[in-house]
């Protein structure tokens, strides 16, 4: 029976929506699969960010990773049975001064140069007729008009059973301790006893530095805690997401009412105790840039705040591809708080590479290289 | 005693902040503050008593007999704390707990009063939010008539109101006959009092007697059921209930062996036992269990009411159900192990102030478990049978859709459902459907609450405006901290 | 749906609105219990379905008490005193912006 399986064509170590993601997608090219995951698929970053899902304001070199996921996206319920709550009005980054705006028109003009359209610039006119509640004196913006967002734990989760049901052996609350090679084989030991397949993905997020580092590829993970915040149901105000350029925020209105305040400030992460802790004067801190750019949001009652444990790369980069010292290991982590978006496209990217050993979507820039070469 | 009027009035920290102004806070706040530590005692309601000494000091009832002696002895317990030199802030509400990160082992606590909110630094801290009433899930249990017995209680001591038309109080436990009785004393039309103790308990409650009959509570017990059954109409054995009703509650329907029965009326109060509230203890991080004969999640606390959070320890019906006494008794005990912590008192000295508490705590709670036994609620009445029960009052999900999401879509907690059903997710934080939830996931995956687990809840305990937190003052500490 | 036992130890009367209703409740009663004496059946209309919903606990735990108070919505009324005067309105579904920030 599959779920007694101890030998498969890959493991992938993390049940986050990027180990779920290249679990379904090396189960559609029929390659044998053990997702393994200490907790339950989404308890951590996967299951608790933003739920953006967003190509706006990425770095270049996600680009096209981010283009291949926003085409899954948008047919989500094709591929995992469950829309995951996705809704697509758009992601605006609202410029505060001319400054800003100045550093937009820039970012919009060297993404044209490379062939990237999904950003536009917006002028106040119509940053106010997107965004009506914004404060008036935002002069304009870039809005990425296919962007939205979904709900986290439940697209998480929807990767994890359609996987499940194209065969993948599911393994939740058991840890792994430890990666060594066996033969041809690499050996993944844990709690419940050991795992063996000739390809492995490092998917573990917050917890993929120490795998890494069993592989002799140490990288400088800083684990890290965003904050979040919730009101309680508010009159409909806003329909696309908010960001901005200079200061940290994330901000987004669901179809019952509630909003969403994020934006990256950190409280402070405990991962061996799957513990974080608030820090209110941070909260405060994001409160405040709400009640500067949303006038109408002041007296907001505030029902809920949390963080989860996510894992950031010193460049704000992902580790994805091939490891740089062994044949057979993969690496898929890092995503410095914004890899939900990238998920289902990094997955069906990743089962491409483990299965053909190439794929078309550019990930230059990405590889774990970066961090283990400098010596 | 210090009464704050205005946040700004509160010291930047004390060495003591107690939450909840009821029985075991007032206890610990006056001990501790006997001791010699600087203590504050935040609480959100007007005026101090907590639920079960609501009022005590400011209630417009002037017929002592309809509230009856163990109500009054609260103004003693009051009074006592007002000639302590602890501060008192009133309507303030705690939101938020956490570790102080300038001073290790010490905290930083949220607290509003007035709309405006500060934190607050405490060395040491003693949670005493007290009790809430056990959900009761119903059909209809949501319509515009339906209250608590609680409820009941609080508009008697406090404003001297009672319900107005015909009544009917339905469930079990001591709470049931003590409102009945104070309710008809105060000429309440009470139509009938429909019990709900499953007849199956008795047997299961007497190996639990000998204890009982040596405890204060048969005596009082008994004369109350015996008063209530006395002058009013009563059903036993009571299986099920229904509030009907359009916009506002018409009736109640009730099940009893077999025979339905309806009776017209205008309030329904409800009552099954009360739990710990968890909320507060939860969010700080304390380990709760799930306490199989109180049926309940209960904080793990050792022989100080000290939490698995070193520096938080929880006194009073908070760290389990003992009522009001006890619940002082637990408040002095607790205050104690903190003095001591605090290097107020050695050892010695606080083993020997504790011996007699510790005595008398002994004497109360005795007879608590066939109590516990004997009004353990039947599990139609845990886990609602009927899939258009509404569970999550404040986002409207029913029993069904809950049984459902645990059945096809293998949802195996409580933190996962809210995900999927949103249960939990608004104002009240689970405090109303959270054991309830617990109980159908259970009961639909053949497994137990304890296997289940609870909400993980997190601060803010209670909502804070963005207006609020905007204006929390800022040290310059942690503004340099943001730049990262 | 309340009303107030006799004898009852002598208080000063506050006189408030709602939904623009003259009323008047004893010094000393919370804004729920005023409500709730002043005959008043529902006080707010859920955001998920615009349900009629009343005071169910009366002590700050079901939050099924929001109504708006001088202008500021999700207020739990029976934590809050009754002052005279006091502006009390049934909250409507989702929660009203405050007069302040409109």
């Amino acid at each position: 029976m599959t779920k007694d399986r101890r030998n498969a064509d890959v493991i992938v170590i993390g049940g986050g929506i990027h180990g779920c993601s290249t679990a379904l997608h090396c189960a559609m090219r029929r390659l044998s699969v053990i997702l393994i995951e200490k907790d339950h698929a989404g308890r951590h970053a996967s299951g608790v960010n933003a739920g953006g899902v967003r190509q706006l304001a990425r770095h270049v070199a996600e680009i096209p990773l981010s283009n291949a996921s926003m085409a899954l996206w948008h047919d989500i319920a094709d591929l995992i049975d469950d829309d995951c709550g996705f809704t697509s009005d758009g992601q605006v980054l609202v410029a505060e001064d001319e400054a800003d705006l100045e550093g937009c028109r820039a970012r919009v003009a060297d993404l044209t140069l490379r062939g990237f359209h999904h950003e536009e610039l917006i002028d106040a006119k119509e940053l106010r007729e997107i965004v009506p509640a914004v404060s008036e004196t935002c002069p304009g913006g870039v809005i990425s008009r296919r962007d939205g967002a979904a709900i986290p734990l439940r697209a998480t989760q929807a990767f994890k059973r359609k996987a499940e049901s194209l065969g993948a052996t599911i393994r939740e609350g058991v840890r792994v301790t430890k990666v060594e090679k066996d033969g041809s084989n690499w050996r993944v030991v844990t709690d419940a006893g050991a795992f063996l397949a000739p390809r492995i993905v490092n998917a573990a997020g917050a917890w993929a530095d120490r795998i890494a580092a069993d592989l002799g590829e140490p990288v400088p993970l800083e684990v890290i805690a965003p904050m979040l915040m919730i009101t309680a149901p508010l009159p409909a105000f806003i329909k696309p997401v908010v960001i901005l350029r200079g200061r940290k925020l994330s901000f987004k209105q669901f179809g019952n009412g509630t909003v969403l305040i994020g934006g990256g400030h950190l409280g402070t992460p405990l991962r061996d105790e799957n513990v974080t802790l608030l820090d209110w004067r941070k909260l405060a801190i994001s409160a405040g840039t709400v009640w500067d750019l949303f006038p109408i949001m002041r007296g907001a009652p505030i029902v809920r705040a949390w963080a989860g444990i996510e894992a950031r790369m010193p460049d704000d980069l992902p580790v994805f591809g091939r490891s740089a010292r062994h044949e057979g290991v993969y690496h898929q982590f890092g995503f410095s708080a914004h890899g939900f978006q990238l998920g289902p496209g990094a997955g069906a990217v990743m089962a491409e590479i483990i299965a053909t050993g190439r794929s078309n979507v550019p990930i230059d820039g990405l590889g774990i290289a970066r961090f283990t070469t400098t010596h | 005693m210090t009464p704050i009027a205005s946040i700004e009035q509160l010291a930047e920290s004390y060495d003591l902040l107690v939450v909840g102004a009821g029985p075991a806070g007032l206890s610990a706040a006056a001990r501790a503050a006997e001791l010699g530590l600087s203590v504050l005692l935040a609480d959100e309601n007007p005026a101090p008593g907590g639920q079960i000494y609501r009022a005590v000091t400011t209630s417009p009832v002037k017929n002592r007999a309809i509230l009856g002696d163990d109500y009054w002895r609260g103004a003693d317990i009051v009074a006592r704390f007002e000639r302590s030199q602890a501060t008192y802030a009133a309507r303030c509400t705690v939101w938020s707990i956490g570790p102080d990160e300038t001073a290790a082992g010490s905290f930083e606590l949220g607290l509003s009063l007035d709309g405006k909110a500060r934190i607050i630094g405490a060395k040491q801290v003693i949670l005493a939010t007290g009790a809430q009433e056990r959900p009761f899930p119903i059909p209809g249990w949501t319509l515009p008539g339906v209250m608590t017995a609680g409820a009941a209680q609080i508009a008697l001591k406090s404003a001297g109101a009672i319900p107005s038309g015909r009544t009917v109080i339905a469930g079990c436990g001591p709470l049931l006959y003590l409102l009945a009785g104070q309710l008809a004393a105060a000429g309440c039309q009470i139509a009938a009092v429909l019990d709900t103790t499953p007849s199956a308990n008795w047997s299961k409650a007497l190996g639990a007697i000998p204890d009982f009959l040596r405890s204060p509570y048969l005596a009082k017990g008994l004369k109350l059921m015996l008063a209530a059954r006395r002058k009013l109409r009563f059903v036993s054995g009571v299986t099920g209930l229904t509030a009907t009703g359009e916009g506002k509650l018409a009736s109640v329907q009730f099940e009893q062996e077999g025979r339905t029965g309806t009776i017209a009326c205008d309030t329904l109060l409800l009552h099954q036992g009360v739990i710990p509230s968890v909320n507060f203890s939860n969010a700080a991080g304390c380990a709760h269990d799930f306490d199989g004969k109180q049926h309940a999640w209960v904080p793990r606390v050792d022989a100080w009411f000290a939490s698995t959070v070193p520096g938080i320890a929880i006194a009073g019906d908070g760290a389990g159900i003992g009522g009001a006494e006890s619940a002082a008794l637990c408040g002095e005990i607790a205050a104690l192990g903190t003095a001591s912590r605090l290097g107020k008192l050695n050892e010695a000295e606080r083993d020997r102030q504790a011996a007699p508490i510790r005595t008398e705590l002994d004497k109360r709670l005795r007879g608590r478990r066939f109590l516990d036994l004997l009004y353990k609620p039947a599990p139609q009445f845990l886990a609602p049978p009927k899939d258009e029960t509404i569970v999550c009052r404040c986002e409207e999900v029913t029993a069904g859709q809950v049984r459902d999401a645990a059945k096809r879509l293998g949802v195996t907690g409580p933190n996962q459902m809210k995900a999927f059903l949103r249960c939990g997710m608004g104002p009240c934080q689970g405090r109303l459907c959270g054991p309830t939830v617990v109980e159908l996931i259970a009961e639909t995956r053949g497994t137990t609450p304890a296997e289940t687990g609870y909400y993980r809840l997190r601060p803010p305990v209670k909502p804070v405006t963005l207006a609020e937190l905007a204006a929390l003052p800022q040290t310059e500490a942690s503004v340099k901290a943001v730049v990262r | 749906m309340f009303r107030p036992i006799a004898d009852l130890a002598a208080s000063g009367e506050l006189s408030f609105t709602f939904d623009g209703r003259p009323m008047t409740a004893r010094a000393g009663d919370t804004v729920a219990a005023a409500l709730l004496t002043n005959g008043v059946v529902a006080c707010r209309e859920t955001p998920v379905s615009d349900t009629p919903r009343a005071p169910y606990c009366l002590m700050g735990v079901c939050f099924d008490c929001l109504v708006v108070i001088d202008g500021i919505g999700n207020r739990q009324g029976c934590l809050v005193p009754l002052a005279e005067g006091m502006r009390i309105e049934t909250q409507h579904g989702r929660r009203h912006f405050t007069e302040a920030s409109e």
